[in-house]
């Protein structure tokens, strides 16, 4: 599959960030806030000025991949047919000041991104751009090659998906660390050592190559134990 | 560009708790006591503004900011007395207005509210919130306190509150109105609301590089003329340490911003910092850390990239000492902030 357009579904910080680097790599970039065209047209026009402010709707319509960038509590507002057949990068995580209290907007027995996938059931979801802080992502895109380059950890169980998110997450600027399996995308949640962290190719694979030592996995293993 | 004369210099504090010399911690009544201290030798050293800010947790000292600040009023003459920042998500914004208002009379008028959303939980159950609504309390009590601040008679209703029919609030301060900036973390759209209210800013720039939110001071500015508001210069605050030598400043930093973040850290969900990370944040982001010279040459830059009005530097992070607060101050107030007046006047003239 070749990409050209990419879709933003959400308009603040951490979708601004992705706009602006999918913008630097030469794709053409539309993106929307949770309402009409009209609130986001002065945010959109000075921070990434090039990029195409819609709804959502005409984002989907008009991508090839879709980022989904808005507080995880809030995917339950979308059409759940809105992605059908589509591509769609999950860049959420729960964050008590978007999202409120977790335990309602998550079931505690499986992960957030799997929630969103069977919520979106006709979509074909990936994790990605989860654990690095949205500053870092800025901050930290470099060429291919680049000694300072960062790498992101991307999943899901969609092998061909899963290929093509780390081909595009390329092109943004980051080098990739794949799983098949996007139950694993509990590796990056909140309370992961991975989460907030902005590490290069060799430390992310060291830490998700041993993340049963974690003590992280270990609570996350014991809970589900306990069920 | 930047008005070398009329720039503003602060410092805050979060109320964390002080450390005695062997490293035991003092109590939480012992680092209220210290912040009065440090406010009278802020005001003697000539520094602007002091901060104080509001939590509701065994890690930081001050939950009423302005009876603290009533009782540095009492000791000073010159500084303004801000809270950093007063959590009206989760308070009365008619108390808020009488309680600053009262502070503003008993200081001769040095009073300065800055309003935020907070970044804590505990305040939303402790005072009977929801957290769900956390976005819709802070929106709907901003208005209320705009309306507030007209100091004429207010008629409003609301969801989280009971209504008001063309109701008085009291006392009335000198200048009929008080200064208030809203604090923000830098989301595109509360920059936006900001903006069209009217309120002045304070921007937290708490990681990474001041240079990234230069378009997001371009779009207040947009903001303020697509709804035909006044335009204030912003306002910045960031974390520092200054001490006379850069690798003291730097250990005793890395020590206490590091436990300060990755305590926050903990119920947040984030990783602890890493060297690398404070080491990039003092180089080139958004800790500003080292001796007078290096902090000054740093908060020059900032000031002149992002063309502010205002700089603020959050002070006594984590468990630090009397003496190490009290120096640090000492050294903004003679050192730091003669010497960024001085670096930017001479860049305006290169200009």
């Amino acid at each position: 599959m070749t990409i050209k357009r990419v879709g933003i579904i959400g308009a603040g910080k951490v979708g601004i960030v992705l706009a602006g680097l999918a913008l630097n790599a030469g794709y053409e970039v539309r993106i929307s806030g949770s309402g009409s065209t009209e609130k986001i047209d002065l945010t959109i026009k000075t921070l990434v000025p090039g990029a195409i402010a819609a709804e959502n709707e005409e984002v989907v319509a008009n991508s090839d991949i879709i980022i989904l960038a808005i507080p995880l509590s809030r995917y339950r507002n979308i059409d759940a047919g809105l992605f059908k057949n589509k591509l769609v990068i999950d860049a959420t995580n729960y964050w008590w000041e978007t999202d409120g209290i977790r335990e309602e907007v998550l079931s505690p027995d499986s992960t957030s991104s799997e929630q969103v996938q069977a919520y979106f059931k006709d979509a074909t979801i990936v994790k990605g751009f989860n654990h690095m802080g949205y500053h870092n992502l800025q901050e930290e895109a470099h060429a291919k090659g680049d000694a300072k380059r960062k790498a992101l950890f991307i999943t899901g169980d969609n092998h061909e998906a899963v290929d093509t998110v780390a081909q595009f997450v390329d092109t943004m600027g980051f080098d990739q660390i794949v799983h098949y399996n996007l139950a694993d995308g509990i590796m990056t949640e909140p309370g992961s050592p991975l989460f907030g962290a902005s590490l290069n190719y060799e430390d992310l694979k060291q830490i998700i190559d041993h993340f049963d030592e974690t003590e992280f996995c270990k609570k996350v293993a014991a809970s589900k134990f306990n069920e | 560009m930047v008005d070398i004369n009329k720039l503003e210099f602060g410092i805050e504090t979060f109320g964390d708790i002080v450390a005695n010399e062997d490293g035991s911690v003092k109590t939480a009544a012992e680092s209220i006591r210290q912040i009065i201290h440090e406010g009278e030798i802020a005001d003697q050293y000539g520094i602007d503004v002091i901060g104080v800010g509001e939590h509701h947790r065994p890690d930081y000292s001050v939950s009423s900011p302005e009876i603290v600040l009533g009782a540095i009023a009492s000791v000073t003459k010159n500084i303004k007395l801000a809270t950093a920042v007063t959590v009206l998500s989760s308070d009365d914004p008619v108390r808020v207005y009488e309680r600053f208002a009262t502070l503003d009379g008993l200081s001769n008028g040095r009073a300065q509210v800055m309003l935020g959303r907070g970044s804590f939980t505990e305040s939303f159950p402790l005072f009977g919130y929801d957290l769900t609504d956390y976005d819709d309390l802070f929106n709907e009590k901003l208005e209320l306190y705009k309306k507030l601040q007209a100091e004429t008679p207010v008629t409003w209703s609301g969801k989280f509150r009971a209504s008001l029919k063309n109701q008085e609030v009291y006392p009335k301060t000198e200048k009929g109105e008080l200064e208030t900036y809203i604090g923000i973390g830098g989301s595109p759209e509360s920059i936006i609301r900001a903006a069209r209210f009217g309120y002045k800013v304070i921007l937290a720039i708490i990681g990474g590089q001041a240079d990234r939110f230069k378009p997001y001071i371009d779009l207040y500015h947009q903001a303020a003329k697509k709804y035909d508001m006044p335009e204030y210069p912003i306002a910045v605050h960031s974390h520092g340490f200054i001490a006379d030598d850069g690798d003291d400043a730097k250990k005793v930093a890395f020590k206490n911003i590091k436990a300060n973040f990755d305590r926050i850290g903990l119920t947040r969900g984030w990783a602890p910092m890493s060297r690398e990370q404070f080491d990039g944040e003092t180089k080139n982001g958004s800790f500003y850390v080292g001796t007078p010279e290096v902090v000054a040459q740093r908060i020059a830059r900032t000031i002149d990239l992002l063309g502010l009005g205002r700089f603020d530097l959050v002070y006594g992070a984590g468990n630090q000492t009397a003496a190490q607060r009290e120096r640090m101050i000492e050294l903004f107030g003679t050192k730091v902030i003669p010497r960024v007046k001085e670096i930017l006047t001479e860049k305006e003239a290169a200009k």
